[in-house]
């Protein structure tokens, strides 16, 4: 168990241009679930090896415990890893995978065996220990390589992407008991997922990446309400944050939608006349069929019953948004429908730098 | 609440057996070409022994018997006694056995470099490889034997197996690059997290799950080299392999002669491969991966 400690990483693949870390600098505490989240080609792999010390960086630094680990081999390194392959060793019994580590540091066999059972029977794999890995599900494999990974008193349990070759119902029940386990293990978590709502609900901290560099770093529900930006907004949820074109008004008290004028909050006060981006959760519009005060206007053009939910794609001015409207709300393509922004939970970007705005 | 379908079937056209049809007789010509392929294979080897453990009498019989009616060793024997054959078998095995731990030692690392490295001009050394093989191998054996000559190495079997070795070692060192790449390279990198060397891995993890493709450029190796004769013919004297003793003693023998010598040059090579078969029958299956 050690604190991360990750300061001005660069890397650039030979042969690549473009930096797969751009100076990237994060810290992470002792015990801590840190998720890094990104699209395919963020940089988000490349660091998780740096760490596991698969991959040297060009420059910066990495130190766990307070401990330089930058150019360390990896078998130096005391961590433990959890691939996205799974990579269990297929020519060797279930039993030998997973007590692998812990006979690679010489430790008295009593232990080893001691520590197998243990993992075995939190990952309910009791039955299979003399089994190959070719005899396993994807499910089981996958429970092998976690198994191994948490036997080992790591400093650091590094995960890349574990539960991206499981299917979608497996993935979803391994992912809440993947949790307790580390939560009841405590020990200091790297995680590496494309999927956000992986990412939300495992954990204690996200880092969202983007083209090698980290775009925001917080709380998972932090990072969901209020996005750093036009780019974190649009990839964490499903469906993607709305983002509609408006403008303050010359005295800020108002922001303009096309031809709709809402009642801006206070933090505008600063932006009058200037374009905006009103960033807004598909959760956080309400809808109607009959208009109210301070009500926009919009064409329904898509209706997708979700089963809790019903997903509206809905014209406002010229510009498409996701509504997610109660399942007893009942309307059809071409109907007009009166959407109510609650001002608390509505963001505002630059419309050029895509940055969240912040009072002036 | 007896529901169930009361309506009259449609009326069903008539089945057409046509398509099935074919595909039974396609597949009982695939088996009859499998047959064929076989007979052509073990026809000579079965005709071969048979000449060599008959009498030598028997063999001028005609119509000749096809059935081992006249089972004896006295061929077999007459000509594993005649001089110089069982030296020769033991060269042969020497040769054999060293050339496959030489190119094994110098072709797997240079195998598995190939499929785990990226270095400078490795299109053009992969290509480059393959040049000794496209060299005859008596313009490759006439300067051997001198250089032989002058370093004290000629009519030995070291020099044969130094030929067999770089005649080997272009399929050794590609058919190993091959069998790498199919190894995941997360595996291996699992064992260095774990806690293994760079060489602890490659011995614990990485070799385990080759060994079933290494076997097979290994059984690739043992055979060229118990079938080469040319160079090793150049190459020694006193020493020679089986099949250079063979050739050499061949066109003044008698039939029999040749018949002994041809099933005792088939069956080593046969219970080698007989032996290595898991390993290469392993790879087809579920050993990697």
């Amino acid at each position: 168990m050690a604190d991360i400690t990750i300061s001005h990483l660069v890397k650039t693949y030979p042969g690549g241009t473009e930096r797969a870390t751009d100076d990237v600098s994060l810290d992470i505490a002792d015990g801590d679930f840190t998720v890094l989240l990104g699209p395919s080609g963020c940089g988000k792999t490349t660091l998780l090896r740096m760490l596991a010390g698969l991959e040297l960086p060009d420059s910066g630094s990495i130190a766990v415990g307070g401990k330089d680990v930058t150019y360390l081999p990896p078998n130096k390194r005391n961590m433990s890893m959890v691939f996205q392959s799974y990579a269990v060793f297929p020519h060797r019994k279930v039993r030998y995978n997973i007590g692998f580590g812990l006979s690679m540091a010489k430790k008295p066999k009593e232990e080893i065996d001691r520590k197998v059972a243990w993992a075995a029977d939190l990952l309910q794999l009791g039955p299979y220990l003399d089994r190959l890995p070719a005899q396993l599900s994807g499910g089981q494999r996958q429970r092998v390589a976690v198994a191994r990974a948490i036997v080992m008193d790591a400093d650091v349990l590094l995960m890349d992407e574990p539960l991206s070759n499981l299917d979608a119902l497996l993935r979803l029940n391994f992912r809440s008991e993947l949790k307790k386990i580390v939560k009841d293990l405590k020990t200091t978590t790297v995680y590496v997922t494309h999927d956000q709502s992986e990412a939300l609900s495992l954990g204690d901290r996200v880092a969202v990446m983007r083209k090698g560099q980290i775009a925001q770093l917080g709380d998972p529900l932090d990072v969901y309400d209020a996005p750093a930006d036009r780019f974190v907004g649009g990839f964490i949820g499903s469906p993607p944050m709305n983002f509609i074109k408006a403008a303050v008004s010359g005295d800020g008290g108002a922001l303009i939608v096309g031809d709709q004028r809402l009642r801006a909050p206070s933090l505008l006060q600063s932006y009058s006349s200037t374009d905006v981006l009103l960033g807004v959760r598909a959760e956080n519009v309400a809808v109607d069929t009959q208009r109210s005060s301070g009500d926009v206007p919009g064409t329904v053009l898509v209706v997708e019953p979700m089963g809790s939910s019903i997903l509206l794609t809905v014209e406002v001015e010229g510009q498409t948004i996701k509504v997610q409207a109660p399942p007893t709300f009942r309307t059809s393509p071409g109907a007009t429908i009166w959407l109510t922004f609650s001002p608390n939970s509505m963001r505002f970007y630059d419309s050029e730098t895509a940055m969240a705005l912040v009072a002036r | 609440m007896t529901t169930t379908q009361t309506k009259p079937l449609a009326p069903q056209p008539e089945v057409d057996t046509a398509p099935l049809k074919r595909l039974r007789r396609d597949r009982a010509l695939l088996q009859a070409a499998c047959i064929v392929i076989s007979l052509f294979m073990l026809v000579p080897i079965y005709l071969i022994s048979l000449a060599a453990l008959s009498t030598r009498e028997s063999l001028n019989d005609f119509p000749l018997s096809l059935l081992p009616t006249n089972l004896s060793f006295e061929t077999l024997g007459a000509f594993l006694g005649s001089t110089g054959i069982l030296g020769a078998f033991g060269n042969s095995l020497i040769v054999g056995i060293g050339t496959l731990l030489i190119s094994a030692l110098i072709g797997i690392p240079a195998g598995y470099a190939l499929a785990r490295f990226a270095f400078p001009a490795k299109e053009p050394y992969q290509l480059f490889l393959l040049f000794t093989r496209a060299l005859p191998i008596v313009v490759l054996s006439v300067p051997l034997a001198r250089l032989f000559l002058t370093v004290d190495l000629y009519d030995t079997t070291y020099a044969v197996i130094l030929l067999h070795t770089a005649l080997a070692l272009p399929t050794t060192i590609l058919i190993s690059a091959s069998v790498f790449l199919s190894v995941p390279i997360d595996v291996e990198e699992a064992a260095r997290v774990f806690g293994c060397t760079p060489a602890g891995a490659f011995l614990k993890v990485v070799m385990p799950m080759a060994l079933p493709g290494l076997a097979a450029a290994s059984i690739f190796t043992f055979v060229m080299s118990w079938n080469e004769v040319l160079g090793a013919s150049i190459l020694t004297l006193d020493h020679r392999t089986l099949p250079a003793q063979v050739l050499t003693s061949l066109a003044d023998s008698p039939l029999a002669y040749r018949f002994a010598g041809g099933f005792a040059l088939v069956i080593p090579s046969i219970i080698f491969i007989a032996f290595m078969r898991r390993y290469l029958t392993n790879m087809w299956g579920s050993t990697i991966r």
